[in-house]
């Protein structure tokens, strides 16, 4: 009965995998997640013996995910594959906290300062930045993908990829930095020296 | 033999997360670990960048709601046998 133990198995490895998908659908965004999640599950499915080695099963449903996210946003019209990839000015979360120094009780002032961003604050800060910065950085560093892998999953020249990277890194330090502003998220970190609440810095 | 310039601080917090990804050449982490050896700013940017992949990885997470993982576990439990061969993707 190999079709049997095969469906025990693709169902074991689905259901293990289940939340780092819809958590990866719900964070490169633009889709409805579920319907993304259960469309990766069939494809799965159907593909299921060309996966062989076991030990890739994660990367390899999300392979699946992401290749039928990226042709869905394509199809839509909102991958912007071709967008050229503007210029962000430098900024640095590290002497911005040190410049600013929202924290000034504190002695570790940078570690403190990431502390208190809960896992929801991290997504709507993922989410605020623009989908050609955001796929990038969550396929690299959330999905550990390396960067030739994300140049293929996005159909994209390897070069772009990495001014992506390089760009959107800077655009996430910078949200960062806006939304504990705004939010008020660091005690006294919304209001300025005079007590008026600022905008952001961006 | 050449000689290379030094490289500052800009072009150095430039290079750090490169420099986590393995994705410097040689002669760049040279300049970096240069760089690095004597700039404690910098190494304390290097210090931060390290912290900030570590948050993006461990505290960005998006949890299933109850009622989304009840009508995927279900969709799972339907799903037929696995057909034979196509390429991923």
């Amino acid at each position: 009965m190999l079709g049997v133990d095969e469906r025990t198995e693709l169902q074991r490895l689905c259901r293990q995998e289940l939340p780092g998908l819809y958590s990866l659908a719900r964070r490169l965004g633009g889709v409805d997640a579920e319907e993304l999640v259960q469309d990766t599950l069939e494809r799965a499915c159907r593909s299921f013996r060309s996966l062989r080695d076991p030990q890739a099963a994660c990367k390899w449903l999300r392979t699946i995910l992401t290749n039928l996210w990226r042709d869905r946003m394509r199809r839509d019209g909102r991958l912007p594959d071709e967008v050229p990839v503007e210029d962000e000015r430098d900024f640095s979360l590290y002497r911005t906290l040190e410049e600013e120094d929202p924290l000034p009780y504190s002695d570790t002032l940078h570690v403190d300062f990431l502390g208190a961003f809960s896992e929801h604050d991290v997504h709507v800060v993922l989410e605020r930045l623009p989908l050609r910065y955001r796929a990038p950085l969550v396929l690299r560093y959330i999905e550990g993908f390396d960067a030739t892998e994300v140049a293929t999953l996005l159909d994209l020249p390897d070069g772009t990829v990495m001014s992506q990277l390089h760009r959107g890194r800077q655009r996430f330090e910078r949200e960062l930095w806006s939304y504990a502003r705004e939010s008020g998220l660091v005690d006294g970190l919304a209001m300025t020296a005079d007590g008026a609440t600022e905008g952001t810095n961006a | 033999m050449t000689v290379h310039e030094p490289i500052g601080c800009h072009e150095a917090v430039a290079h750090l997360w490169e420099m986590l990804d393995g994705q410097l050449d040689e002669l760049d982490q040279r300049l970096l670990d240069r760089h690095l050896a004597w700039c404690l700013r910098c190494c304390g940017e290097l210090a931060f960048a390290r912290e900030l992949r570590g948050m993006l990885r461990a505290r960005s997470e998006a949890p299933v709601p109850d009622d989304v993982l009840r009508r995927l576990e279900t969709f799972i439990d339907d799903l037929p046998a696995p057909a034979t061969g196509e390429a991923p993707g």
